[in-house]
């Protein structure tokens, strides 16, 4: 990539000498450079000042107080154990996906590719809607599992379901990329030297594509950590047993806490800050291939 | 892989229709084109359009700022284009929520000439383009990075003015990536509800929106409501899919 100001201008300059190519040089780049800027500051970085602004103008003080209360510390309890279960299976089911998909064409291919990206098309409000309707009280299983007293909905396990559901897709679609791109020459390479199937996987494809791999995990847990609508619709947002921390930002926001909202918006913040920079990272090893829309 | 498939995602699917189906065709007619469902679609495709356009222009913009100059910060702004990605809907709506209240630090100026953003449906676009703003950005991105410069000096060097090389030149192989990236962008803000329900005041027939409409429905456990709207937002959703396919086969002419 050419990264320099200059447009071509010199070469209207030979058409037209009396065109002053300085001028045009110059001021176009500044300006659009300017809106760019202006917008992007409007729109995302004055809100994202905004958290951190919000979370300690009052000093580290009611921070930290907020960091103490029983329900914003079970707030995080709920979002870390909904991650640790949903980002390890996505990642299985998107490494599986990717492998049956990239280098092999079947037919409904083309077909398995739209629906695994579904979750993306779908508001989180209806996907939340859906489960209800397999494991809510009026749903598919609600009686079944209503005489067996085993609670889904309104519980840890709706939410685990939502969270998986609305982040299912990052997995495979970062690593199917990076195996069209590996091709299948070093596996079938080891499979000649006689390395069994699970040898070949381990030892051959996940080194190559483990930064892809490492790129759909961080966005997985991002997405997991940060669901609000399918996880609002299947918790019932009990504080204490199914909030989430995004669910408590916007009680708290409800309840006119700002403090306690700005509070608990603040870890949030962190984590999309700490996956921009580590994606920012994982780009570098990866040569940048990795940058697509999701 | 196929078993969690349809644990996951044709067994909610299938629910969903079933449950459709259940309610008759003249009940869900009725409960679709009753005039508060009516409402919510005019709200949420009307400002998810709009919001949609404005970030594909502004998206375009950026995406060539970031191509073409070079500039201090320019690493960071083009990781931070991705902050709505990684920042959960709900921290999106509490900020700008407050930031375009009328004492926020962006609402407070636009108080005094009697324009309310926040808990209208201008600060449901703002929360709309907030979120669909990436998608545009890294569409357009990899397509102009990939665009060679020759052919833009050859119209320049055969006399082309600036306006006449962007139009005729830049913008034709870039607009079926700007399409998908608007159509990308429209379909997320039409499903939005984490920073939608937060920054508007859920007004029926003002700033009401088709998601939070199935939200009450679901908290009063009308099922049925529930299910028809989302059943309207699940069409919509697919025929965006369609032509969103549509756009790349046809956008493939200028590989």
């Amino acid at each position: 990539m050419t990264n320099n100001l200059v447009e071509p201008s010199w070469q209207t300059s030979e058409l037209s000498p009396q065109s002053k190519p300085h001028r045009r040089l110059n001021w176009i780049p500044i300006v659009l450079i300017g809106i760019a800027i202006l917008f992007l500051a409007l729109v995302l970085y004055i809100p994202a000042a905004n958290v951190f602004y919000q979370a300690f103008h009052n000093g580290w003080g009611p921070f930290l107080k907020n960091l103490s209360e029983p329900y914003f510390q079970d707030a995080v309890r709920v979002t870390l154990v909904l991650a640790a279960i949903a980002v390890p299976i996505n990642t299985i089911f998107g490494l599986c996906t990717a492998w049956a998909v990239a280098n092999k064409r079947f037919p409904g291919r083309t077909l398995l590719l739209s629906i695994v990206d579904l979750p993306f098309a779908i508001s989180p409000v209806v996907a939340g809607l859906m489960i209800m309707l397999v494991y809510g009280r009026q749903g598919w299983f609600g009686e079944w599992l209503i005489e067996r007293d085993i609670r889904i909905v309104f519980a840890l396990p709706a939410m685990v379901l939502a969270t998986a559901f609305v982040s299912m897709p990052f997995v495979a679609r970062e690593v199917i990329p990076v195996l069209e791109e590996e091709g299948t020459d070093q596996e079938e390479a080891a499979y000649t030297l006689g390395a069994n199937p699970w040898q070949t996987f381990w030892r051959v494809t996940v080194p190559s594509i483990r930064w892809g791999l490492l790129y759909g995990v961080l966005l997985t847990n991002a997405r997991a950590m940060g669901e609000f609508g399918a996880v609002a619709v299947v918790s019932g947002n009990i504080a204490g047993l199914t909030q989430s921390l995004p669910l408590f930002v916007e009680e708290a926001y409800k309840n006119y806490d700002t403090e306690a909202a700005y509070s608990a918006a603040v870890l949030l913040a962190l984590l999309a800050i700490v996956t921009l920079v580590l994606k920012e990272i994982l780009e570098h090893k990866t040569g940048g291939h990795t940058r697509k829309t999701h | 892989m196929l078993g969690y498939l349809t644990l996951m995602l044709f067994m909610p699917t299938a629910a969903m229709f079933t449950k459709s189906l259940t309610i008759g065709p003249a009940e869900f007619w009725r409960i679709a084109t009753s005039p508060i469902a009516l409402s919510t679609y005019d709200v949420t495709f009307t400002t998810s359009l709009i919001a949609a356009l404005i970030d594909g222009l502004f998206g375009v913009l950026i995406a060539w700022v970031l191509v073409r100059y070079t500039f201090p910060l320019k690493r960071f702004i083009d990781a931070s284009i991705d902050l709505p990605f990684a920042l959960p809907t709900a921290v999106a709506g509490l900020t700008l929520a407050t930031v375009y209240s009328e004492n926020g630090w962006i609402g407070s100026l636009f108080a005094p000439f009697g324009i309310k953003i926040a808990f209208t449906r201008l600060g449901v676009g703002i929360a709309m383009m907030f979120i669909s703003l990436p998608f545009v950005v890294r569409t357009v991105q990899p397509v102009l990075m990939q665009m060679e410069r020759e052919t833009e000096e050859a119209a320049w060097s055969l006399g082309a003015s600036s306006w006449q090389t962007f139009w005729r030149v830049l913008l034709p192989p870039l607009f079926p990536a700007i399409l998908t990236g608007v159509a990308l962008g429209f379909s997320r803000a039409v499903g939005e509800f984490g920073s939608t329900v937060i920054i508007s005041s859920n007004t029926p027939f003002r700033d009401l929106i088709a998601p939070v409409l199935i939200f009450q429905r679901l908290e009063q456990y009308d099922y049925a409501g529930a299910t028809v709207i989302s059943m309207v937002l699940i069409m919509i959703s697919l025929v965006m899919l369609l032509v969103i396919n549509f756009i790349q086969e046809w956008g493939k002419q200028y590989d």
